[in-house]
């Protein structure tokens, strides 16, 4: 579908998003074609908007979201904001459990849409967040439907249904690798289950951050955090580590090279589609842009007392 | 100087678990290296060769030492340092 076109509702615009050359950032391997899905041009700016829509319908359709029920989740903020979009558009209520470290611009967004906003400590990061979301919803149980990105299998499935189908039909005539962050897994899940399907043999990695403190929005470091229930270690071929150092200064080589601002998990995923494409030499290696580079924290004069 | 340091979650293995620890200085350059003599591997985890990491805040008390002397931050007994992730995410 083209982009000019009349919808019903904006959860219609979800998907199809486009699939950019990276020509400049891959010149070092100049036998390889690099391919980046810019899935911030989803209506709610990032990848999330796929599973966030994915696990509503599916529960409003078999009755686990009726109207009287308010949806919650522990997310870091893109999650949270297709929960927002969607609710308010499909006339449902939602509320959002974060850490209170996340960046102004994610807090606005969402309060945007009437959103429910309920901060986790800081200190104990998204993990927290889940505990904090979990011990709401065991207190208050049928108040709420508990999306639970983590565990839900709908989140894999929008990318079985949606991100591996469109990778298919952009390039599977001539894709050999498929790149993916990983955060609650699902692109990564969903997407090499779908191209697994294919005739042509797709080697599918993943990335994860090098370090525990790390600075990759979005991405889990699976060996020291709560590992998500959809997330299978075996299905990916390999497990690529990439360093905070190395995602950030990629993503400022894809904004100054190539003109798009991406977000760092894009960075990290563009660093690791180059290494790969260096060591094959010949190829098309498929990569992730879950957001752009506009929510990411800066430290900003005016944001600088911390609300604890 | 004796201060409380806080400490995020994926520290803690160098910390024995601990989320809160008392460190001596009288900046926050000398309470990072004294941080380092009491739990070896913190300094490398938040500093580089310029300084602090891009990705780690350091409060004292509700400040980013961005905006006040960064590492020469003077820090006084009782004050409390935070090391803060700058994401979310993971």
């Amino acid at each position: 579908m083209g982009r000019a076109r009349r919808i019903e509702s904006i959860v219609e615009a979800v998907g199809q998003t486009p699939m950019v050359r990276l020509r400049n950032v891959g010149r070092e391997a100049p036998g390889v074609k690099i391919y980046l899905k810019l899935e911030y041009t989803n209506p709610g700016g990032s990848v999330k908007d796929r599973p966030a829509l994915q696990m509503m319908l599916e529960a409003m359709e078999d009755g686990r979201f009726p109207a009287d029920r308010t949806l919650i989740d522990a997310t870091s903020g893109n999650t949270g904001v297709a929960y927002s979009i969607f609710g308010a558009a499909l006339g449902r209520r939602v509320a959002l459990v974060m850490p209170s470290n996340v960046s102004q611009a994610r807090k606005d967004i969402t309060r945007a849409f009437g959103t429910e906003l309920i901060f986790s400590d800081p200190m104990e990061g998204s993990d927290g967040a889940i505990g904090h979301c979990q011990r709401l919803v065991a207190a208050e149980p049928d108040r709420y439907f508990y999306a639970n990105q983590y565990a839900n299998p709908g989140n894999p499935r929008a990318h079985y249904l949606g991100t591996g189908k469109e990778i298919l039909e952009q390039v599977g005539d001539e894709i050999t690798c498929f790149v993916a962050g990983l955060g609650t897994s699902g692109t990564m899940m969903g997407t090499t289950r779908r191209l697994r399907e294919h005739g042509r043999p797709v080697t599918c990695i993943a990335v994860e951050p090098a370090e525990e403190l790390h600075g990759l929005e979005g991405l889990k470091h699976m060996a020291s955090s709560l590992v998500p229930a959809i997330y299978d270690p075996e299905l990916p071929d390999e497990i690529m580590p990439v360093s905070t150092d190395d995602g950030w200064d990629m993503a400022d080589r894809i904004a100054a090279e190539e003109g798009l601002h991406v977000g760092h998990s894009a960075g990290a995923n563009v660093f690791a589609a180059v290494q790969i494409a260096k060591r094959i030499g010949e190829g098309c290696v498929v990569t992730i842009a879950p957001d752009r580079g506009d929510r990411y924290f800066a430290p900003m004069r005016w944001e600088k007392h911390y609300d604890w | 100087m004796t201060v409380t340091v806080r400490i995020p979650t994926p520290l803690r293995t160098l910390t024995g678990g601990q989320d809160e620890v008392d460190a001596q200085g009288g900046t926050v350059a000398e309470v990072i290296d004294d941080l380092e003599r009491r739990h070896a591997g913190v300094k490398e985890r938040l500093c580089d060769a310029k300084g602090v990491r891009r990705f780690v805040n350091v409060y004292l008390g509700e400040e980013d030492i961005r905006f006040l002397d960064g590492l020469d931050t003077a820090v006084k007994d009782g004050d409390t340092l935070s090391i803060v992730p700058a994401i979310a995410g993971g």
